[in-house]
């Protein structure tokens, strides 16, 4: 059971971090990056490492998704 | 076969396969925030291949409470050591990747292109 | 197109490298010596329920303080390079208009997720949480305040101060360990107590309580270089 689950993620893991690289707006390439992390942190409580999946989810999914956002505003408010 | 198909085979290769995703990303794209999108995916593939170093076969959470006594504490639970690691290793892949933001902003204002290929000051 | 050719005969050498190490790995079947000694004394020894806790505070403590200060240096370089070049640049500040359900909701969820990273760290030696992950939730807060409202001011100094006597406190919890128990960090100087209690495990809880206060406080201060109507590049 937790194997094919396991196997899920691993395959939307992989189609996510492609369009992360690969596409063209730069918007959904950073709300890629946040949804890998979200996705790496269900993993992290198959692996039974609750700390590991709590950290991930507030930090690695939440704050950087953030952060990436506000430089990108910077960037194209600077334009005018 | 049989052996390859166990729970902690499956996540040491997403996580190496999100390691060569960010990598290839990193080298090749032209644009400067998708470098650092590869930068970030690196980091998520690491400590998923570190957190499944630590996982024993039908092992529970490393919380002793009404679950895990305390006399059975040491034969049903995963391994701490790597978790603790990889706590550390996300909350700095998140001051470093602000740091690198912060350097794409400075580069920016002084020549107002995204593009890696505009910045030649330092090629032979 | 030679180029493309080098970096994908780059890339197959690092996927050989990678899988000769993966072809090779079986999973353990039960705890390596050391693990076994942390799961066994871990109880008794430091008095929390929470055995990553146990680590990460009390055994390898020291590895939290560099951290710490790894931390410290990054949020220090952000606010550096993002500082204010020139006071009015003669551009009207265009701030725009936020809704009125983003407004009402805020006045209601903002004292909730504060009190929801408090009760985090609070209880870091009981369930799954601690310092880091109380620090980011409050500073998920304090976003909120600034989407909700964006002519809200932070006072600068404030947070500097904050975050700065968090640090001292925590090493000189480290310190007070040192004169007063046997070792850096150790937290046997309060009483242990019983396993499960809110009051156990000695001084891991105080020392959580200035690690998220540290955290929240300097990922404040990196969104607050960022926002928008301030350091304009």
């Amino acid at each position: 059971m937790s194997i094919i689950l396991a196997m899920f993620l691993g395959l939307a893991i992989l189609v996510l971090a492609i369009t992360a690289i690969y596409h063209k707006n730069t918007k959904v390439a950073i709300i890629a990056t946040g949804a890998v992390g979200l996705f790496a942190s269900v993993l992290y409580l198959l692996l039974a490492a609750p700390d590991v999946a709590l950290t991930e989810a507030s930090i690695g999914s939440g704050l950087s998704t953030i952060i990436f956002f506000y430089v990108l505003n910077k960037i194209r408010h600077s334009n005018d | 076969m049989a052996h390859y198909l166990t729970l902690e085979f499956l996540a040491m290769l997403i996580g190496f396969m999100l390691i060569v995703i960010g990598l290839w990303g990193m080298i090749t794209q032209k644009n400067l925030i998708k470098i650092v999108i590869g930068f970030s995916l690196f980091d998520t593939g690491l400590n998923i291949v570190i957190v499944s170093m630590a996982y024993i076969k039908n092992s529970t959470a490393p919380i002793i409470d009404k679950a895990v006594d305390v006399s059975q504490a040491a034969s049903k639970v995963a391994d701490p050591v790597p978790q603790a690691l990889v706590l550390t290793s996300i909350v700095i892949g998140l001051g470093v990747t602000a740091l690198m933001l912060a350097y794409v902003l400075r580069m920016y204002r002084e020549k107002k292109s995204l593009d890696i290929n505009s910045y030649t000051d330092l090629k032979w | 197109m030679i180029k493309k050719g080098i970096l994908l005969l780059l890339l197959v050498g690092f996927v050989a490298v990678i899988g000769s190490l993966l072809i090779n790995f079986t999973g353990s079947k039960e705890l390596n010596p050391l693990a076994r000694y942390y799961a066994e004394n871990g109880p008794a020894e430091v008095g929390a329920a929470n055995l990553v806790t146990a680590v990460v505070v009390t055994y390898r403590g020291f590895d939290t303080l560099g951290e710490v200060t790894i931390l410290f240096i990054a949020a220090a370089i952000v606010g550096f390079l993002l500082k204010v070049l020139n006071a009015d640049n003669g551009r009207p500040n265009k701030l725009r208009k936020t809704s009125e359900i983003l407004e009402t909701a805020s006045t209601l969820l903002v004292p909730t997720i504060f009190m929801l990273g408090v009760y985090i760290f609070v209880n870091g030696h009981l369930t799954p949480g601690g310092g880091f992950q109380g620090g980011a939730v409050i500073a998920t807060g304090v976003m909120m305040i600034i989407l909700a409202r964006p002519a809200s001011q932070f006072n600068h100094k404030l947070i500097s101060i904050l975050e700065s006597v968090s640090g001292v406190g925590f090493v000189a919890m480290g310190v007070l360990g040192l004169i007063l128990a046997s070792g850096f960090l150790n937290n046997a100087f309060l009483p242990l107590g019983k396993l499960g209690n809110l009051l156990s495990a000695g001084a891991i809880p105080i020392i959580y309580v200035f690690i998220g206060i540290k955290v929240g406080s300097e990922l404040t201060g990196i969104l607050n270089s960022l926002k928008e109507n301030q350091n304009e590049i």
